[in-house]
Order: C-alpha cells, then structure tokens, then sequence
C-alpha cells in the first residue's frame, strides 16, 4: 500500500531511495502514522509552549495542525510536494491576513520535524543502527518538506505584496475627465520615477483618446519630490503641449516650488495656479466656458 | 521621394511619410518655403502622425521650415505627434519651442480658423 517514491530522484534533494531505503521509508511512514494523535498532539503543545501563532486560537491551531501533519505525513510518504505546495499556498491566504510571520511558519515545521525525530530516536533508541537508516531516509524529506512550505508562504506573501502595489498604482493615477477637452490629474502620495514615467504615459494617451485642450495636474496630495521627478513633471507638461494641451499644475506645496526653482524650470512653460478651483475655472476661461450662479427663481414659480 | 503639399483655402497641408530621410526632408522644406509664397498661405499645417520616431536633426528642421515660414510672413501648426514621441522629444530636449502644435489635423484646422494671425505667438503671450 506504500508507494514508492517515484520523485526520489529529485535533483534539488540529490537523495535517491534504494531498495532498503524503501523499507525504512516504511517503517518511518507507518511510525507517524501509528502515533498519529500523539505526536500531533505533542507538536501542538510545543506550538503553543513557544508562544507561536499567538494570532490563532487554540482550535484553530489543532484543526490547522492535523491537516498540516496529514499533508506532511503524506509528502513523506510520496516524497512528492506538489499537493502540500498547493495546501501551503491555500494556508498562507487564509493566515498572512491575520498577521502571521514567516519565522512563526518557519518555527513550527521545524518543531514538527523536532518532534517526529525525538519519537524516532525514543523508538529506535536501542538499534542505533537503524536509527541512522532511518534519519538518513526522514532527514532529506524532512528538509524538503521544510522548504516547500517556507518558501510557499512567502511566496504567497510576496504575491499578496505586489497585487497591493498594483493596486494601489491603479488607484492612485485616475485621469478624470470634468469637461468636454478638459481633463483633470489628480496625483498623490509619494512619486518615484517608475510611477512618474506611468503618470505621463496614462495622461499623453488620455490627451489623445479624449481629445482634451487643457490639463489640469493636482499636486496637492503631494508633500515633496526629488529634482529627477520635478523635471519629469516639467517634461511631462512640455510632451502635452506638444499634443497640443495647455497644461496648468495646481497645488504646489512650498518645498516643491523650491524644488522647480532650484533645478532652474523655465517659468514661461509652466502655468500654475494655486488651488485645484482656480486651476479649474483658469482652464474653464480659456476653453470659453462661463460659470455662472443660478439665480433664485422668483417667488410666484414657487407657488406653483 | 516626391511629398505632395495640399493647398486647403488659405492653408497648405503636408503629411510627413514614415519613411523621410534626411534630404527628402530638406526638399521638403525648400518646395514648401515656395510654395508659400507662391500661393500666398496663411499658414501650413504639417502632420507628423505617421512617425514613430522624431530625431534630433527631423525636429530641427521642423522648427526650422516653421521659423522660415513665420519669416515669410505665414505661421506654422505641427499636428500628429505621437504620445510616445512626444514624451521621447522632450526628454531629448527637442520641444519644439514657439512653435504651435495641435492633436491631430482637425484641431490644427480648428486652430487657424479661430485664430489665424496668433499661429506661433502663443508661447510668448501666454509666458508674459
């Protein structure tokens, strides 16, 4: 009923089962298997002793912990990790919401393995011999079992980091359209190059599909930049107008006037305005609109 | 390679093929410098949106046929710039500067037939 291992060959483990290796693998996988409730329950204890997974109750943690052990046990076994790889990535959803570390993660398989090794060597403790088989057999599997699920979760965490970033760079560049030929840029947070070279991009093909006149750039939400972005927000109002719109930025914070100022930006090619409603209603004048306040309508319409 | 110029009522109308060399540029400009003469244009309208690449020496001769033919007593509206060009000539420092520069043919039209003697002067009022 024990398969042999057929990824024994594995070449990141370089281990490569014989004949009696197969029978110790036996002996080892029936061994966890026996002690099942045991050992499952011991690694628990040691779990909670070492003040891991503090974010999890004590439930969760044996209900977590049994199908972790069932799926170790089982990549014991079969020495292949694809199923334990997609269970990982599955746990790893479910807990790097809650604020799970990877050095708890790390920790508790090493604790597993811990406790599975110190059942070996209560069991075998008379045949050293066989001990050592033994080890030599469990130690690699072990240790690629480790692998997999610490690199799976950060994996997973990882991805979980860069769905944010890109989140939130598609959050944080709307080109809004207000009016007919006018739109509107609102930029905050922090601007790095890479999201300055996106901004550009996205507003030269918004000037284009939208056929816009006048842009209006909002850097209010933006506390301060570098001279390398400062100049890429000169270059950026330059490459519009070059698509024939009149950029206007509003919203200069003092630090980055100082900014645009010390690198020397030629004054006649920026047109700037204090606050986004002037930008707006500077934009609205040149493209010939005129805002005007609705008058009261007189009492006797009222009654009506 | 022979570019047509198209005269449209009081304006001539060129479109800058992907594939100019250097001379067919060169030509070009000396046959639309006459040109407006000849047919006493208000101002040209050159449409660049076939290409993909502006190079230092396309970007000076265009801003060179423009201030030949603000000489000539006519203005000088570049349409078409690609996104991306646009974004590459600034970064080459090829601006293009003085010169009036519109989306496409249309706002270039729509341009003139607003404005027609402020053709090239915008930069400096709007600087004052």
């Amino acid at each position: 009923m024990v398969q042999v291992n057929t990824r024994s060959d594995d070449p990141r483990t370089g281990h490569t089962l014989t004949e009696p290796a197969a029978g110790q693998l036996r002996d080892l996988v029936a061994h966890v298997h026996e002690k099942r409730a045991e050992l499952r329950e011991e690694w628990v204890r040691r779990i909670t002793e070492a003040r891991l997974l503090t974010v999890m109750s004590e439930a969760e943690i044996l209900t977590e912990a049994t199908s972790v052990y069932d799926h170790y046990v089982e990549a014991l076994e079969t020495g292949a990790v694809e199923t334990l790889q997609l269970y990982v990535r599955d746990l790893s959803e479910r807990i790097i919401p809650r604020g799970v570390e990877t050095d708890e993660v790390v920790g508790i398989v090493l604790l597993l393995t811990d406790v599975i090794t110190r059942s070996l060597f209560t069991k075998y403790q008379d045949d050293l011999l066989l001990l050592r088989r033994i080890l030599d057999t469990y130690e690699p599997t072990a240790n690629k079992i480790a692998i997999t699920v610490a690199v799976g979760f950060v994996k997973e965490r990882e991805r979980a980091i860069r769905e944010q970033q890109e989140a939130i760079r598609e959050l944080s560049t709307p080109v809004l359209q207000v009016r007919d030929r006018l739109l509107i840029l609102p930029i905050s947070g922090i601007i790095d190059p890479q999201r300055a070279r996106q901004l550009t991009e996205q507003l030269l093909r918004g000037i284009r599909t939208s056929r816009a006149k006048v842009v209006v750039i909002d850097i209010t939400g933006v506390a301060a930049m570098d001279s390398q972005v400062a100049n890429h927000l000169v270059q950026t109002v330059e490459a519009s107008r070059l698509l024939g719109a009149t950029v206007i930025v509003t919203g200069l914070s003092p630090e980055i006037a100082q900014t645009l100022v010390r690198i020397g930006v030629d004054l006649a090619k920026m047109t700037t305005v204090g606050d986004l409603q002037g930008g707006i209603e500077k934009a609205e004048r040149f493209l010939g609109y005129r805002v005007v306040p609705f008058t009261e309508p007189p009492m006797e319409a009222n009654t009506r | 390679m022979e570019v047509s110029i198209l005269k449209q009522g009081p304006y001539l109308i060129v479109t800058i093929p992907a594939a100019l060399n250097d001379t067919d540029l060169l030509e070009l400009r000396d046959s639309l410098v006459a040109r407006v003469g000849e047919s006493r244009s208000r101002a040209v309208i050159i449409d660049v949106s076939a290409l993909d690449v502006m190079d230092s020496f396309s970007s000076r001769t265009l801003r060179d046929i423009a201030h030949i033919i603000r000489l000539r007593g006519a203005g000088t509206v570049i349409v078409g710039i690609q996104p991306e060009v646009a974004f590459a000539m600034v970064q080459l420092g090829l601006t293009l500067e003085g010169i009036t520069t519109a989306l496409d043919l249309e706002e270039g039209l729509a341009y003139l037939d607003r404005d027609p003697f402020e053709v090239g002067k915008e930069i400096r009022s709007r600087g004052r």
